[in-house]
């Protein structure tokens, strides 16, 4: 009765793992009842084996502060306009903002800055310093990463990418993950540029303002004089579309809001017969002369586009500009046909090691202690496969270098427990005792070294990104089940297969 | 016995009186290693000083110096190589393309620009301020490593046993190490890899060894007997463990593929250290670190049970 518990106990194991592992190696038996009962599904696999990109991103937050205090100092002086507050000047100075007013007015003041911005009066340069608290700047950084996330996670959602993954990495950093991508280059172009786009008067000669020089995007030496600030600004716009202008060449095709709409009507009523510059991330992209009055809020962009290119640039505009400079920190992409040719290497390197081991525990250990290792090897093999598919921890291509490295200390195991049982032999013990005194022996031994090494490799998965921690966990899952099959199922294989032996 | 019998004789080897003969080769080994650290240049990857790496395939065979003129005149110090197979070429940039729109510049450049058709099949790229944060993260996973290693020894044993399994760990890792600055071998998050692999395995075959001595402790027996019988005992497991290691390790360097076999080499070299530390410094250290501090074991030869023999 003993006997058959474990029996079944070992038979139950056995059949889960195998049910667990063989959808990792015939992805097409998934689709079976059986399986699909068990929700037995391939292990997950990685980047470096599927193909792919992984891009680590940094939002560039130098410019949120400088951000932030241009748009606290344009709400202040609509503010003070209302309250007919007069302010000679309202400057940024620093991670301040100067506003030249008359410390009577402190009141009003402190209302058009609102909570949270301590003010104190220069009474030599007759105006409040308004510095905001370390916390506000610091809500404002938060706030433009998470825009920045939305934004990207926008772009690659509307250029049809699927199965994107996008993880945000302490404050500023994200990495973006997509799965099975062919064209990386367009994928970080989508992700990576601004997309700011403005409509420019050009500069007249009494302009207050003075004017801004920007550079067209086609010809490096050709400058154009602007307007210093936008007179529609690109954040009105509501949808974008690629399509073609009159001249049948490839274009983008644009719709504002209300706002945007009423304002580029006025705009365009005012300045019949000047030209009006569509400017792109600080590139000029063409400035068509007004024909007319433009009142429906919606127009057209041409400039020498590919029809891919006005494509993307659709894509771009409709997902909204990024609010901040994104820097790629680090960057790994692989191929597709890469990915299958690891695949394939990382199975074959599997498989030999496996044989050898397989022909050295037997060389070893003789026909029934080599076949009881060999058993208990190749369970470990399959209950590894299925506690990572279960899981759903990645398989990457260092950790098919672990599972195999596993193998070869999983053998650790049985060789500890065996010359243990050697041992107890060789002092004249009969066999049935000497292997509960072996075993007993031996798993001090196994759970002590295997602890040391199991910290190793926590270290490693602390320290590694990506690939590097799929080692780590394949490694570190492979040592865990050595211990759990040498302690339990190896035990009762040898119980089983020595029952009616003696010594 | 129903074929446990034993692969390798019953060994007595007096590990104790060859320790200053392993202590000096270790010494050898480490002043090599740190002189080479010292006196050259690490060939650090783009891990570690930041780069681009560019593993182009080609549709027909190309020669490789037409290829590195052409790289190198888009980007100063590439360093090109062949990789797998004949037509595979893999590009080491120094530029790294913190700018998406540069860097598609750059990469429809490779394509137009290099004969043969390439494809890129993979790119690999590290700006300095990651790679500067790995360095230190690196070092810090190593040290944390060794620190709860010595830690968990410690506790398991005694304070000694954890102090020499440490010092075997160092000598393992400086030894590694010193592998990547004599033979110029790439430094990488790989070389990290097979370091911590190095010391988790090491520290598995001293802990071994360090139990038989526990077994053994309560008896009275001269500490110099007791330390050679453990390792001795231990010696058949310690060999046919290292084999299975390195028949797995063998089996990854010589069919897993270019990028696979970086990673099986320097562990597999890891392996053997660490096997050599634990049998020929680890143990017999603690020796001579008790025969400083508790020089007061009497060798009572006359009271000894006879179940040991050396």
């Amino acid at each position: 009765m003993k006997l058959l518990a474990k029996v079944s106990f070992l038979g139950f194991i056995t059949l889960l793992s195998v049910i667990y592992t063989v959808p990792t190696f015939f992805p097409n038996c998934a689709k079976h009842p059986i399986f699909k009962y068990f929700n037995a599904q391939p292990t997950p696999l990685g980047l470096d084996l599927k193909g792919g990109a992984s891009v680590l991103l940094e939002v560039d937050l130098e410019s949120a502060n400088k951000s932030y205090l241009q748009r606290l100092a344009q709400s202040t002086r609509q503010f003070l306009r209302a309250e007919k507050v007069s302010a000679k000047f309202i400057q940024i100075q620093g991670n301040s903002l100067l506003i030249g007013s008359e410390k009577s007015f402190a009141d009003s003041v402190q209302k058009a800055l609102g909570r949270g911005i301590h003010i104190t009066y220069d009474e030599q340069q007759s105006c409040f310093v308004a510095t905001p608290s370390g916390a506000i700047f610091e809500e404002q950084q938060s706030m433009l990463v998470e825009q920045s996330i939305g934004i990207v996670g926008r772009r690659i959602d509307e250029s049809g990418t699927k199965e994107a993954n996008i993880l945000r990495q302490g404050f500023n950093r994200f990495l973006v993950q997509v799965p099975g991508l062919a064209d990386t280059t367009h994928l970080l172009s989508l992700i990576g540029r601004t997309a700011q786009l403005n409509f420019h008067l050009f500069a007249s000669k009494s302009s207050a303002f003075g004017s801004l020089k920007i550079p067209d995007a086609n010809q490096k030496n050709t400058m154009y004089s602007l307007q210093p600030l936008p007179d529609v600004a690109g954040d009105m716009l509501v949808d974008a579309q690629p399509s073609f202008d009159d001249n049948g060449q490839p274009a983008v095709s644009f719709r504002l809001n209300a706002i945007g709409a009423r304002k580029f009507g006025e705009v365009t009523k005012k300045n019949i017969g000047k030209p009006f510059a569509i400017v792109l991330d600080k590139k000029v992209i063409s400035a068509p002369v007004i024909q007319s009055a433009i009142t429906g809020g919606s127009g057209i962009i041409s400039g020498h586009f590919t029809t891919a290119e006005a494509r993307q640039l659709a894509i771009l505009l409709r997902s909204g500009a990024l609010p901040a400079d994104l820097k790629i920190l680090e960057e790994s992409t692989v191929g597709p046909d890469l990915g299958s040719d690891s695949i394939t290497l990382g199975k074959n390197a599997t498989l030999v090691s496996i044989a050898i081991l397989f022909i050295f525990v037997w060389v070893v250990y003789g026909a029934l202690f080599g076949t009881v290792a060999n058993a208990s090897l190749a369970l470990n093999l399959s209950l590894l496969i299925s506690v990572m598919s279960i899981l759903e921890a990645t398989l990457t291509l260092p950790g098919i270098a672990g599972i195999a490295l596993t193998l070869g200390m999983a053998v650790d195991a049985n060789v500890l427990i065996y010359e243990r049982i050697k041992e107890e032999l060789a002092l004249g013990n009969t066999l049935q005792k000497s292997l509960k005194a072996g075993f007993k022996r031996a798993i001090a031994t196994i759970v002590d070294s295997n602890v040391t090494t199991l910290l190793g490799a926590f270290f490693l998965y602390q320290f590694g990104s990506g690939p590097v921690r799929g080692f780590a966990i394949s490694l570190s899952l492979g040592i865990i089940l050595s211990m759990f099959t040498a302690i339990t199922l190896t035990r009762i294989m040898l119980q089983i297969a020595l029952r009616n032996k003696s010594c | 016995m129903l074929g446990l019998s034993r692969l390798f004789p019953k060994f007595t080897i007096n590990f104790i009186s060859l320790r200053k003969t392993s202590y000096a080769i270790s010494l050898v080994m480490i002043t090599c290693s740190l002189t080479f650290a010292l006196f050259t240049n690490f060939n650090y990857g783009i891990d570690f000083k930041g780069g681009t790496l560019v593993e182009l395939r080609f549709s027909e065979p190309v020669d490789i110096a037409t290829v590195r003129a052409k790289v190198g005149q888009l980007s100063k110090g590439a360093s090109l190589q062949n990789f797998g197979q004949h037509n595979d070429i893999l590009a080491k940039l120094s530029d790294v393309f913190e700018n998406s729109s540069e860097r598609q510049i750059f990469m429809d450049k490779i394509i137009q620009d290099l004969p043969g058709n390439p494809s890129i099949r993979r790119v690999e790229s590290i700006g300095p301020k990651v790679s500067a944060e790995a360095v230190l993260n690196a070092g810090f996973a190593t040290l944390m490593a060794l620190l709860f290693m010595l830690l968990y020894v410690w506790v398991r044993f005694e304070w000694h046993y954890g102090l020499c399994a440490i010092i075997a760990l160092v000598h393992d890792s400086v030894c590694v190490f010193g592998l990547y600055s004599i033979f110029g071998m790439e430094l990488n998050f790989t070389s990290i890899v097979a370091i911590l692999i190095t010391i988790g395995y090491s520290i598995n075959d001293t802990v071994v060894i360090y139990d038989r001595l526990r077994d053994h402790a309560h008896l009275d027996i001269p500490l110099k007997k007791m330390i050679n019988t453990a390792i001795n005992d231990s010696l058949s497991r310690t060999l046919l463990t290292s084999l299975s290691t390195m028949i797995s390790l063998f089996a990854l360097f010589f069919f897993g593929g270019p990028i696979i076999s970086t990673y099986s080499l320097p562990i597999l070299v890891g392996v053997v250290v660490g096997t050599y530390s634990s049998i020929f410094i680890a143990a017999p250290l603690l020796f001579s670190f008790n025969a400083q501090i508790y020089r007061p074991i009497k060798p009572d030869v006359t009271n000894l049970p006879k179940e040991l023999e050396v």
